[in-house]
C-alpha cells in the first residue's frame, strides 16, 4: 500500500476514534473547571442560540390519520388502498417516500380494522419501500413475525407499526435526509385524507362525523405547507409544494372559527380539559372540489 | 492537495460525529423518552434535538377532539430542567410544566379540534464563565380514543 495514503488513512481512523471517544462522554455532568471561557466568550454563544431557535412542524403520522377515520365510525374498503401489486412501481426516491408514507397509512387502516393479512401484505410493501430509500433496519423480518405472531393482539400490532414508522422517519432526520422525512409525512397525510373523502356518504353530509375530521385537517394545512417551505429547494418538494397549494386554496373555502381556549382540570381522569366551541362550515360544493383536489393528487402519488 | 485533504478530512469528521450524536439521541429518545408515554399509542412521529441551555425551540401540531392525549418531554441528565408551555393560536398559555415542578408529561383532551404550539426551553445552571451545557431533548406524543 502507498506510504502516504497509508498515513493519511492512519491519521484518519485516529481522529475518528478521537471524536468518537470525546463524544462517549454522557451521563451526569463532568466538572467545568476544564471549561472556562470568558464571559464575553459565552455573551456571543448565548447570542447565537437565541437565534438558532429550532421549529418543528408535526403532521398527523399515518397511524394518527388512520385512527381519525376509525373514530369517526367509518367502514373499511380496501378497493381504496393503494394496491401492494403497485410497489414494484416505485423506483425513485421521491416515488419510495410518498408511498412510504401512503403504505404505512394503508397498513394503519388495516390493522385498526383487524385485516391480518392485508396488514402483513402491506408490511411488506412498507418494508420495500423503506428498503429502496436505504433505511437501514426500519422494517425487519423479526417485526414482520412478531406481527404474525401477535395477529390477534391490537395493542402490540399498534405499538409495531408505530415503532417501524418511527424507525424510518428517525432515520431519515438522522441522516441529513429531512426532505425525504418530509415527503413520507405528506404520503401518509394525503392518504388519510383521500381515504376519509372517499369514504364520505354524500346522502348523510350534514352532521356528518367524518366531515368534521376533514374539517379538522384544515387545522395541519399550513403545518404542512411550513413543513414543505423548511425543505424548499429540494426539486421533489417544490413539486408537491404546488400540489399542496391548490389543495389550501380549497381548505380556505372551509369556515373553521374556534373560540379561544379554557383548560379545566378534570379530577377524576386526572387529564387538563381544553373547551372551546368551535364553528364550522363546507357546503357539498366545496367538499366535491377538495374530494376531487386530493384524489388527483393522491393518484399522481400511487401511479 | 495539502488544502483539499483538510477539507475531506474536516468534512469526515463533521459528518462521523453529527451522525454518531444523532444517533445517541435517537437511542436516548426511545430509552428515556417513548416509556414516559405508558399505555398511550406513540403516534410514530420523531422529534428530537440537541439543544444548549437557554436554547428554546418551538413544534406546532393539529390536537383532535376524538382523541385522549400524553406529550412527554425529556432531557438528558446533563441538561438544567426542561421547561415547556402550550399555547393556543391566540398566544394564551394553556399549561406550564414550571409550576408543576417541571413535570416531564402532560395528559390532556379537546373539546374541539386545535392547532396548539409547545414552547420548550432548557433552563440554566446559572454558572457565568461555563460552557453552556447541552444534550438531547425529546418530544413525543402518545394518544388514545376517547372514552
Amino acid at each position: 500500500m502507498d506510504r502516504k495514503f497509508s498515513i493519511g488513512l492512519f491519521s484518519i481512523v485516529l481522529l475518528l476514534v478521537t471524536v468518537l471517544f470525546t463524544g462517549c462522554k454522557g451521563g451526569k455532568k463532568e466538572p467545568q473547571e476544564e471549561m472556562e471561557v470568558d464571559i464575553k466568550d459565552k455573551v456571543a454563544i448565548l447570542q447565537d442560540i437565541e437565534q438558532a431557535e429550532r421549529i418543528f412542524q408535526a403532521l398527523p403520522s399515518p397511524l394518527e390519520s388512520a385512527m381519525l377515520i376509525k373514530s369517526a365510525g367509518a367502514r373499511f374498503e380496501e378497493k381504496l388502498l393503494n394496491p401492494v401489486s403497485n410497489a414494484n412501481n416505485y423506483v425513485t426516491n421521491k416515488a419510495m417516500a410518498l408511498n412510504l408514507g401512503i403504505y404505512t397509512c394503508d397498513l394503519s387502516f388495516a390493522s385498526l380494522y383487524e385485516q391480518t393479512q392485508l396488514l402483513i401484505d402491506y408490511m411488506n410493501a412498507a418494508k420495500k419501500m423503506a428498503d429502496g430509500l436505504g433505511i437501514l433496519k426500519a422494517i425487519e423480518q423479526q417485526d414482520i413475525d412478531r406481527l404474525e405472531e401477535n395477529i390477534n393482539n391490537s395493542e402490540v400490532i399498534m405499538d409495531i407499526v408505530s415503532q417501524t414508522f418511527m424507525n424510518s422517519s428517525s432515520y431519515l432526520e438522522d441522516n441529513d435526509q429531512p426532505a425525504t422525512a418530509a415527503i413520507v409525512l405528506v404520503g401518509g397525510w394525503i392518504e388519510g385524507l383521500y381515504i376519509s373523502t372517499q369514504l364520505v356518504d354524500m346522502d348523510d353530509f350534514k352532521g356528518n362525523k367524518l366531515v368534521s375530521k376533514i374539517i379538522d385537517q384544515k387545522l395541519s394545512i399550513d403545518i404542512l405547507l411550513n413543513l414543505l417551505n423548511s425543505n424548499k429547494g429540494n426539486p421533489a418538494v417544490d413539486a408537491l409544494m404546488g400540489q399542496v397549494a391548490k389543495l389550501k386554496n380549497v381548505f380556505d373555502k372551509i369556515r373553521l372559527d374556534t373560540s379561544p381556549v379554557r383548560p379545566e382540570f378534570d379530577q377524576a381522569s386526572k387529564t387538563t380539559v381544553l373547551k372551546s366551541e368551535v364553528k364550522t362550515d363546507m357546503t357539498p360544493e366545496v367538499f366535491m372540489e377538495l374530494s376531487k383536489t386530493v384524489t388527483e393528487i393522491r393518484n399522481s402519488f400511487v401511479i | 492537495m495539502r488544502p483539499v485533504k483538510t477539507i475531506f478530512l474536516a468534512a469526515i469528521l463533521v459528518i462521523a460525529q453529527n451522525g454518531y450524536i444523532n444517533a445517541q439521541c435517537k437511542a436516548f429518545a426511545k430509552r428515556d423518552c417513548l416509556p414516559e408515554l405508558a399505555n398511550y399509542t406513540h403516534d410514530g412521529n420523531y422529534h428530537a434535538a440537541i439543544l444548549v441551555e437557554g436554547e428554546e425551540a418551538e413544534l406546532y401540531k393539529t390536537f383532535y377532539s376524538d382523541m385522549d392525549y400524553r406529550v412527554a418531554i425529556v432531557g438528558e441528565d446533563k441538561l438544567p430542567a426542561i421547561e415547556f408551555r402550550i399555547l393556543d393560536a391566540n398566544k394564551n398559555v394553556l399549561y406550564s410544566n414550571k409550576e408543576k415542578d417541571f413535570a416531564k408529561t402532560w395528559d390532556f383532551k379537546l373539546q374541539a379540534s386545535q392547532q396548539l404550539k409547545l414552547v420548550i426551553r432548557v433552563s440554566s445552571f446559572n454558572q457565568p464563565g461555563a460552557v453552556p451545557a447541552s444534550g438531547c431533548v425529546a418530544i413525543m406524543f402518545g394518544f388514545k380514543l376517547k372514552k
